[in-house]
């Protein structure tokens, strides 16, 4: 190395090396000696640096390589999850079954003049084409074939068999099946039976007489199976036909999601229920007996 | 043509003067002694500054640029350490340090013997100290100094003067080649 160039090595040296012995002397009021200040100011940045970096590695780590155990406590909380989840919709389905019990005491409540027996649905028919359940009522509950089975909705259908514990209800949907009815307003009568589907047909309609889609249908008692004045269903469609107009009925009780229903022991006529606000039926697993309001 | 003035082309036409033994450390002790010693009964000889012109004498005679920084910062540092707490340590330093290093390079290149010459560099040379005084004590200090005022053009003039007067006087230590 050249001796200027020495030199100048020299100088800056020397420089340097008093510049940092006046840092370390002097000390600022605001941030403390010069020479920490200085040394923070070289020092952070690589601070930060490493600061990033290991931030960088801790997330990492954090983020994939310490979740080994995270997949069995998922699969546990998962676990967990669907037996609430069970649990809950097992819940609902209790208290939508207490809606419809407090609705079945209601109804029976208001009818205390005429014996009957609250039964749960326990089957259903075991063909597409037969429209009847099984009730969890029989013979020693005083159930006898023909009687009327309806819920406070409306007419489900009538007794077919009565075993001693047990008993099967033909739907009022079954082709073979049939209530005596009448317009509620107009008092017009005429038998409803099913069609196999889930609508009903009023058969013998004259063409004569005038009826509106909307109408009630009733019970009349002329079958001596149902007492007057059960709601059956609500007219839907009338087409015109020879010699009787065509009237699809849509049935009042909801025949599909039977679960509990209510066995008239009697043909006494019964009063026009209240109406009763019910939530909706949410299918439920539940074995609890339905409350006991027969033969009063 | 006056020779002092003449622009030599390489070092080696330079001459480079030798002084007695002992002559640059005692001078350098007298010159500390009465820079700290005068301003106390003289208050305008406060605007003096022995070390410098000393520094200044040496960097020019010896011409090597190495040891006039060294003796600068020899000088520079002893002179903070007589100041008293006001003055942090490297201050005068600094300054001195380079005036050293400049005044080698410069008397390497330059003939400085003749008083003009002596006068004009003391007196620039003055000025830089000063100006790096300034600039150490606004950026590391944070204090307040002027760069320049005419109170400092001054003490320049003064300073050169006096330089004249006393590089004559070192003069008559140097060793007789």
């Amino acid at each position: 190395m050249p001796s200027r160039h020495k030199s100048l090595v020299l100088l800056a040296g020397v420089i340097l090396l008093q510049v940092l012995l006046l840092a370390v002397q002097i000390k600022r009021d605001s941030q403390g000696r010069l020479i920490r200040t200085w040394t923070v100011g070289a020092v952070s940045p690589f601070e930060r640096a490493g600061s990033y970096v290991f931030g960088s590695f801790r997330d990492t780590w954090r983020s994939y390589f310490a979740l080994r155990g995270t997949k069995k406590d998922n699969d546990d909380l998962r676990r967990e999850n669907d037996e609430l989840k069970l649990r809950m919709v097992q819940l609902e389905g209790k208290a939508a079954e207490a809606d419809r019990f407090a609705a079945l005491l209601h109804f029976r409540q208001s009818q205390t003049d005429v014996p009957m027996v609250a039964a749960r649905v326990i089957g259903g028919g075991p063909s597409t084409a037969s429209f009847t359940i099984a009730l969890d009522r029989g013979e020693r509950d005083g159930i006898r074939k023909d009687m009327g089975v309806i819920t406070p909705d409306g007419v489900v259908g009538k007794i077919i068999d009565a075993y001693p514990n047990t008993s099967q209800v033909l739907l009022l949907t079954d082709e073979r099946s049939g209530v005596g009815a009448k317009l509620a307003d107009s008092g017009i009568q005429s038998p409803v039976g099913g069609l196999g589907e889930a609508m009903l047909t009023m058969k013998y309609f004259p063409n004569d007489d005038d009826v509106s889609v909307g109408a009630r249908v009733v019970t009349s008692g002329m079958d001596r199976i149902f007492p007057r004045d059960l709601p059956v269903g609500t007219i839907t469609e009338i087409k015109p036909g020879n010699p009787f107009k065509q009237i699809r009925i849509k049935p009042a009780a909801n025949l599909e999601k039977l679960e509990e229903v209510l066995v008239l022991l009697t043909l006494r006529p019964l009063r026009e229920p209240e109406p009763v606000a019910v939530k909706p039926d949410v299918p439920a697993a539940s074995n609890s007996a339905p409350p006991q309001v027969a033969n009063p | 043509m006056n020779s002092a003035f003449d622009l030599r082309m390489g070092e080696s036409h330079i001459e480079v003067h030798k002084f007695r033994t002992g002559a640059i450390l005692i001078s350098t002790l007298l010159a500390l002694v009465f820079q700290a010693w005068f301003p106390v009964h003289f208050a305008r000889v406060a605007l003096l500054d022995l070390p410098l012109l000393v520094t200044i004498y040496f960097g020019l005679s010896r011409r090597n640029p190495s040891t006039g920084l060294l003796l600068g910062t020899a000088i520079g540092l002893l002179q903070d350490s007589l100041s008293g707490p006001t003055v942090p340590l490297g201050l005068f330093g600094i300054a001195k340090t380079v005036i050293g290093y400049l005044a080698s390079s410069i008397g390497a290149r330059l003939d400085t013997e003749h008083p003009a010459a002596r006068f004009a560099l003391t007196a620039g040379f003055f000025i830089i100290h000063q100006a790096v005084v300034a600039l150490t004590r606004r950026i590391l200090l944070a204090q307040p100094e002027p760069w320049l005022n005419l109170h400092l053009f001054g003490a320049a003039l003064v300073n050169a003067l006096v330089a004249v007067v006393l590089f004559i006087l070192l003069d008559r230590l140097r060793r007789q080649s």
